[in-house]
């Protein structure tokens, strides 16, 4: 079997750290086959790029599984590209037809400042977990598992909001910038969880303030995160952290 | 800092400021509307709903003052969080395209919501701040409708209206916190009915008024 080739056409944001402006460059994909990953396509870009003696295009990625949270841009107006569920890593080139224009651009936020191309320092991410996003527990041996018992339905909901990779593409996709999805997915798996009680009030007064002061914007329940997440998280962890809100500033 | 206030300068307490001072309104609209269906009686109907309201002068003095809170917390809230939403978005997109999140209702807020700051006061104007020593109500309705441009500003403006509460409605439960499977699908549908409802119903009248009598 002969596997399909595609030839594109890219418009790709090109910016340095030290310029505070960048812009689109074009180039061309040519052969591209339809089994790729979409970061596996601007690999072979680059690699045109280096062999003519060019800047590659640089981008973000580690696992290219779709577990680690490191890849992402905006593809044609949507965070990790048009295909639901799924991070730029894992989204493949039988997504596109041969002549289609993609129009490449990094999450663009206040808060993420560029660092080159279309990478962005999400360190804001960092600051706000660092803030609260945690629980303090002594670490001795492993206790067993059943000594403290957790519901399946809550189990599944703490699960559910863990599946959190924190890549951003909520901020990127939020039309205010906001990072609320990703703070109410943290509030939420670790508040959920027993373990997570003790400290449930100080976690979301500091990480909604820590949130607040990085210059994130105010979600105005547009759901443009949840329906580009990655990993569908639901705009309800956003309702469970504005109720843990409210519990923490009124007690 | 006194935490009340506090609480209230974060992102989350102003959405709280504009889920409850919102759900305020669309109380008062909702309760406006009825008493302007008696319009739809007939002018000795309408005349008489009007004379029986400013009966209650107390109680109106109350409404008209806790409205005037709602208003100046709901309009300088919502322009603080719109302008922190546009500095937090500093650069914009090249390509803009929806995920299918929003609707017309969540995209326009901001927009709806000053065309409503406008038409309140010029609608203040009209129907509040009106001398009716020698004429009834219903003249200066039919008197105000009687012009097209009228009619067509409020239409428009009603339309705002809708528009901004068939966001605004489901939007509010959202922000307080009250958000389950269970309930929010029926949320989102009332959200639709209450725009539809609201901007037929108030709608009609410039339209029933100023042509079809
Ligand atoms: C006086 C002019 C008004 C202005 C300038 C205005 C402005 C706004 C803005 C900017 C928002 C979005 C805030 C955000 O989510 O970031 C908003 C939300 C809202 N507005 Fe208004 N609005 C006005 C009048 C009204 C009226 C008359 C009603 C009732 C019918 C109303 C009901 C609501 C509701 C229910 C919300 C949603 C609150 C939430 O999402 O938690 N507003 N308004
Ligand atoms: S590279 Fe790890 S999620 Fe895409």
């Amino acid at each position: 079997m002969t596997t399909k080739t595609i030839n594109l056409t890219l418009k790709v944001w090109r910016q340095n750290r030290s310029r505070p402006k960048g812009g689109f460059e074009n180039y061309t994909a040519k052969d591209i086959s339809t089994d790729m990953s979409f970061l596996e396509m601007l690999d072979v870009v680059n690699e045109d790029l280096v062999l003519s003696g060019k800047e590659p295009i640089a981008f973000d990625h580690d696992c290219r599984e779709g577990i680690c949270g490191m890849c992402g841009a905006v593809v044609d107006g949507e965070a990790h590209g048009p295909l639901k569920e799924t991070t730029l890593c894992q989204l493949h080139m039988r997504h596109f037809k041969s002549g289609d224009t993609i129009v490449i651009e990094p999450w663009r936020a206040r808060a993420f400042p560029i660092v080159k191309d279309l990478v962005v320092d999400r360190s804001a991410f960092d600051e706000i977990i660092a803030s609260g996003g945690y629980i303090s527990s002594k670490t001795g041996g492993a206790q067993d598992a059943n000594n403290i018992l957790v519901g399946k339905e809550i189990a599944d909901k703490a699960f559910n909001a863990a599946a959190c990779i924190g890549c951003g593409a909520c901020v990127a996709a939020c039309p205010n910038a906001s990072a609320m999805l990703f703070v109410g997915a943290k509030v939420s798996h670790l508040g959920l969880l027993p373990q997570g009680r003790p400290e449930a009030k100080t976690r979301v007064h500091n990480m909604v303030r820590t949130m607040d002061r990085l210059g994130f914007g105010n979600c105005s329940n547009e759901t443009e995160c949840e329906v580009q997440c990655p990993k569908s998280i639901s705009i309800r962890e956003i309702a469970r952290m504005n109720r843990e809100f409210v519990k923490a500033s009124f007690s | 800092m006194n935490w009340f206030v506090d609480t209230f300068r974060t992102s989350l307490g102003k959405k709280f400021l504009m889920a409850v001072t919102g759900l305020g309104f669309i109380g008062f609209i909702i309760v406006h509307m009825m008493g302007n269906m008696t319009l739809f009686v007939g002018h000795e109907a309408f005349n008489a709903y009007v004379e029986k309201l400013h009966g209650y002068e107390a109680l109106i003095l109350v409404a008209e003052i806790g409205l005037l809170s709602l208003a100046v917390i709901h309009v300088t809230t919502g322009l603080l969080l719109f302008l922190g939403n546009r500095s937090a978005r500093n650069v914009s997109y090249t390509v803009k395209k929806s995920g299918g999140g929003r609707n017309i209702g969540s995209a326009t807020m901001p927009y709806t919501g000053f065309v409503i700051l406008l038409f309140v006061i010029l609608h203040l104007s009209n129907f509040s701040f009106v001398d009716t020593t020698d004429r009834t109500m219903y003249d200066v309705i039919t008197a105000t409708f009687s012009s097209w441009i009228y009619i067509i500003v409020y239409v428009v403006s009603v339309a705002a209206v809708a528009i901004h509460v068939r966001h605004g409605f489901w939007s509010l439960f959202q922000s307080l916190g009250l958000n389950h499977e269970k309930y929010m699908p029926a949320l989102r549908m009332i959200s639709i009915a209450l725009a539809v409802i609201v901007g037929v119903g108030f709608g009609l009248i410039p339209i029933y008024i100023g042509i079809i009598t």
